[in-house]
């Protein structure tokens, strides 16, 4: 068994670390909250952009845009999100995982947006083909604005025929989903509210064309706005729960080492008891 | 028609940052200012760097924008700005700036500026102070 001295210093290191993974959960729950709040203020614009284009390509069915056109998909681009931090329990292994995963299927190159991304698929000799990381908390558009215009400009120049999304989708506090969605070439989202948007006749200006030229790669950063802004709420919803679980475990070993010292001491007491007697009988 | 009104949203994709009925609006569309009525005909449009104006019951207000898009129907307008900044949000300092610098690049017009974007960002700064009616 163990010597008291050694209980009480493990006793005291398990303590102070337990302050520090209760901190992390309680500065994630604050942090999860304001994301929350980020994610829910994009979508009303991430969901009007939808509708317009919508609109826009299915009334004029027959415009051509190099982000609509489709090629064959020889060379292939995976634009992933991960965090910049671990601590976080499965959040970057799962993202990671299922990135690996489409790789294996379909060889490609990686836009990485997050420290953890980019280091795992450089050691494995991965094409990082651009980085973006140390985002920080509050992430503007501009950020957003950036990689949309980088991704678009591969697309057109040809350097990638196919690019597509790999982030966390935010499903709830204790529940992250990894999702995977095709970015470029962009599919036309079916028109929103049915045939009735469909009978209006709207006055275009400029001309359908220019504007969807405008609107397509509006649409691209605002996906991946929406992506971002989700990965974020993901990654301190997954770092509180995993915090969460670890300040339970440290206070659960807490408690049995407390057992356990409370025996050593017990033992001791007991043993020096029998010694003192032992000791006075022998004087008898 | 004096008790119609239309509905303006004006978003950005951070937040919605005006929602008011008011009894006019005028938007910068790429081909220029456009006003909007009740009664509108439905418009999809382009927005252009400038201010929007909305007047409710003889008060205005203004905000600076620098593009998205725009859509009228059914007495509602929507605007999709990529920014949006009310007058009293704007820097009139940090504007002013702005403008001095890239008048002062324009001025120059050395081979390696970017004479396009000096351009937009010289009507940048330009609409914000005219939002924050320092001009």
């Amino acid at each position: 068994m163990a010597s008291a001295r050694d209980l009480r210093r493990r006793i005291k290191s398990i303590k102070s670390t337990q302050q520090i993974t209760k901190a992390m959960k309680m500065v994630a729950a604050a942090k999860l909250r304001k994301a929350q709040e980020r994610v829910i203020a994009a979508r009303p614009f991430a969901g009007k952009i939808q509708e317009v284009l919508a609109r826009l390509t299915s009334a004029n069915s027959g415009v051509k845009h190099p982000l609509l056109e489709v090629r064959e998909p020889n060379n292939i681009c995976y634009v992933l999100i991960t965090a910049d931090r671990g601590l976080c329990g499965g959040y970057n292994a799962n993202i990671l995982r299922l990135n690996a995963g489409l790789l294996h299927n379909r060889p490609g190159s990686v836009v990485a947006i997050g420290r953890k991304g980019r280091d795992f698929f450089r050691r494995r000799g991965v094409d990082i083909k651009t980085e973006f990381v140390g985002l920080g908390e509050d992430i503007p558009f501009g950020v957003a604005k950036e990689i949309g215009q980088t991704v678009v400009d591969y697309y057109v120049k040809g350097i990638f025929d196919e690019v597509h999304l790999v982030f966390t989708e935010f499903k709830s506090a204790m529940t992250q989903k990894p999702t995977t969605m095709k970015l470029l070439p962009i599919e036309p989202p079916p028109p929103v509210e049915g045939e009735k948007s469909l009978q209006i006749d709207y006055i275009y200006e400029p001309d359908p064309e220019q504007l969807l030229a405008e609107l397509l790669p509006k649409y691209i950063e605002t996906t991946i706005y929406r992506a971002l802004l989700e990965a974020k709420a993901s990654e301190h919803g997954a770092r509180m729960t995993a915090m969460g679980s670890a300040t339970d475990n440290a206070a659960e070993m807490i408690d049995k080492l407390t057992l356990s010292l409370n025996r050593a001491r017990q033992a001791a007491i007991t043993k020096e008891i029998s010694e003192i007697v032992g000791g006075a009988n022998a004087l008898d | 028609m004096a008790d119609k009104n239309i509905a303006v949203e004006i978003i950005t994709p951070e937040r919605v940052v005006f929602s008011e009925m008011v009894d006019f609006v005028v938007i910068p569309g790429v081909e220029g200012y456009l006003g909007v009525l009740p009664m509108h005909a439905p418009l999809v449009g382009g927005l252009g760097i400038g201010v929007i104006k909305t007047i409710k019951d003889g008060k205005e207000t203004k905000l600076a924008t620098s593009g998205g898009f725009v859509e009228v129907n059914n007495d509602k307008v929507v605007i999709l700005a990529e920014t949006a900044e009310r007058s009293e949000e704007i820097d009139v300092v940090r504007a002013k700036a702005a403008r001095e610098r890239a008048q002062q690049r324009l001025a120059s017009r050395t081979h390696d500026i970017d004479v396009a974007r000096a351009e937009l960002a010289l009507r940048r700064a330009m609409a914000r102070l005219k939002a924050a009616g320092a001009e």
